[in-house]
């Protein structure tokens, strides 16, 4: 097929378009403490807090594969009463503001919330203001990516690989690590990997959540934050940090998304 | 592959939302409860007409919500929007060009740093504010002064050291030798108020006035004038305002009479 010459009318706001994305990115830039960048990055609060990203992001994806993927292969794979319910909450909080999830998790796993308390009274875990309410709040805002593609993964997936598997005698579980995860691996990693910078860049949940310590909930978001007030540069090499990962994330999906 | 259509469309949404949501808050005046905090002037005030943007530190949200509704009926043709956030917040904004007409900080460090990026007129000081612990209603833990504080069985928050009411709270705890881990720095004295009245933390730091607005949400300790920080209020116009002659009038409403009424029913001291 010959490309079409694009008519103005769709060129210009396509190039506004294009506008709109890039020149925060070059704002963000060009202001770049390029000679002191060195010294920042080593600096104590960078390492801190992105030591505590990493651990907390990591942690949420963690949890969003080992709860995630079997709620993804149950969408998929089974049907019970209530599954099209079930699939639209789980798309919840991709929808809903995120400090309105930190709000609700407050009021369910806080101190005084039912949740909350019947842990702390079972436990003696609290979650609000700690480094699990933060991951938590990370999970609850990220898993819904990872369970949406490795849905669709499973659903792309020819059931008869799996058929095979049972008539040469491999149970339900066998199947499942043997045959299902292997073929669905690269959803799996491609949801995995959303999954992580969406919690990388957590900022309203957990803030609400789990509140703003420098070392135990002052992720990178809220660390940008808090030293835009104080001290611009430093926000500056945070925010170019994430953007370098937000970069790589993209890089390791350009199969996936890139391709067209 | 392709790519899922519905997960880049839902992608899409939820990023956008989230970007939304960190906006910054600028609520509207709610406070129907404070009609007794100072009497509406009937004299109708010179000047004040056409719309205004109040930048307020997040302490005085009781008080100017109440200046709010004295000038609806005192200066009609006003049309006032106050932005409530931590000093901090509001400085690095009005840099940023946020349209404020005028800025209310809590502290003159704040305040300074407008002035000497010549971004505000002559600051004048219009309140003073001090501090005081607040605990959850009836104080179950036992919390009678600031020693208390350094307690582990208490969880204790403190503002953020960038905010007015953390750096005042930090001087204090200095002041009296107590060494104190909070579990998180929130960055406005609403959101420490927050996490007692919510029953997350079992005590914090703010304002009197802080106390006094939560009502019976919580339980205010006194600390002792030895041991106490006294804060100070400055307003100033900002030098970009379209609008300076209301802007004036409004921050000369403030120093005066009625601002004064006002800002002390809700438990501020004179300047």
């Amino acid at each position: 097929m010959r490309r079409a010459r694009p008519p103005v009318g769709l060129l210009i706001p396509a190039v506004l378009a294009l506008a709109l994305i890039v020149v925060p990115l070059i704002g963000l830039v060009q202001r770049a403490p390029w000679s002191s960048l060195g010294d920042q990055l080593s600096s104590h609060a960078v390492r801190q807090a992105l030591g505590l990203s990493l651990r907390c992001s990591l942690s949420a994806v963690g949890l969003s594969l080992v709860l995630g993927v079997p709620l993804a292969w149950m969408l998929a794979r089974t049907s019970f009463p209530g599954r099209r319910l079930v699939r639209a909450l789980v798309l919840v909080p991709m929808v809903l503001p995120p400090v309105v999830g930190g709000v609700a998790l407050l009021y369910a796993f806080g101190r005084r919330g039912f949740a909350g308390h019947l842990l702390e009274r079972l436990t003696g875990i609290t979650l609000a203001f700690t480094t699990n309410g933060a991951i938590l709040a990370e999970t609850f805002v990220a898993m819904p990516f990872l369970i949406i593609v490795v849905e669709a993964g499973l659903r792309q997936v020819d059931v008869r690989y799996e058929e095979a598997a049972a008539t040469l005698g491999a149970g339900p579980w066998r199947r499942f690590w043997r045959v299902t995860i292997p073929l669905v691996f690269p959803s799996l990693a491609a949801g995995a990997a959303l999954a992580w910078a969406r919690a990388l860049g957590e900022f309203g949940a957990t803030i609400t959540f789990a509140g703003n310590l420098p070392g135990k909930t002052q992720t990178m978001p809220l660390a940008v934050y808090v030293a835009l007030e104080t001290s611009p540069d430093l926000a500056i090499v945070m925010s170019l940090i994430l953007l370098a990962i937000s970069l790589v994330v993209l890089a390791g999906l350009r199969d996936r998304w890139l391709g067209a | 592959m392709k790519p899922p259509v519905r997960t880049l469309a839902a992608l899409a949404v939820a990023l956008g939302l989230a970007t939304a949501a960190c906006g910054s808050s600028s609520k509207p005046a709610s406070s129907g409860t404070s009609t007794s905090a100072a009497a509406p002037t009937t004299t109708v005030s010179p000047g004040l007409t056409g719309s205004l943007t109040i930048f307020a530190a997040a302490s005085l949200t009781a008080a100017f919500d109440d200046i709010k509704a004295n000038l609806k009926t005192s200066a009609p043709g006003l049309s006032l929007t106050n932005n409530y956030a931590g000093s901090q917040a509001l400085v690095q904004q009005i840099e940023n060009g946020a349209p404020a007409d005028v800025f209310a900080s809590a502290d003159t460090a704040n305040m300074n740093k407008l002035v000497s990026s010549s971004m505000v007129d002559p600051p004048q000081n219009f309140a003073h504010n001090a501090l005081e612990i607040a605990v959850a209603p009836g104080n179950p833990k036992g919390v009678h002064g600031l020693s208390d504080l350094s307690r582990s069985d208490l969880k204790v928050v403190l503002c953020d050291a960038s905010v007015p009411a953390g750096k005042y709270a930090r001087q204090a705890l200095s002041m009296a030798g107590v060494t104190v881990h909070p579990v998180s720095n929130p960055l406005d004295v609403k959101a420490a108020l927050m996490t007692v009245t919510s029953g997350e933390a079992d005590a914090t730091i703010v304002y009197v006035t802080d106390v006094m607005a939560a009502g019976r949400g919580v339980t205010g300790v006194p600390i002792p004038a030895n041991q106490n920080v006294i804060a100070t209020y400055p307003i100033a116009v900002v030098k970009s305002t379209k609008n300076p002659q209301a802007a004036q009038a409004y921050v000369s409403y403030v120093v005066s009479g009625p601002g004064q009424k006002a800002l002390q029913a809700r438990g501020f001291m004179a300047p």
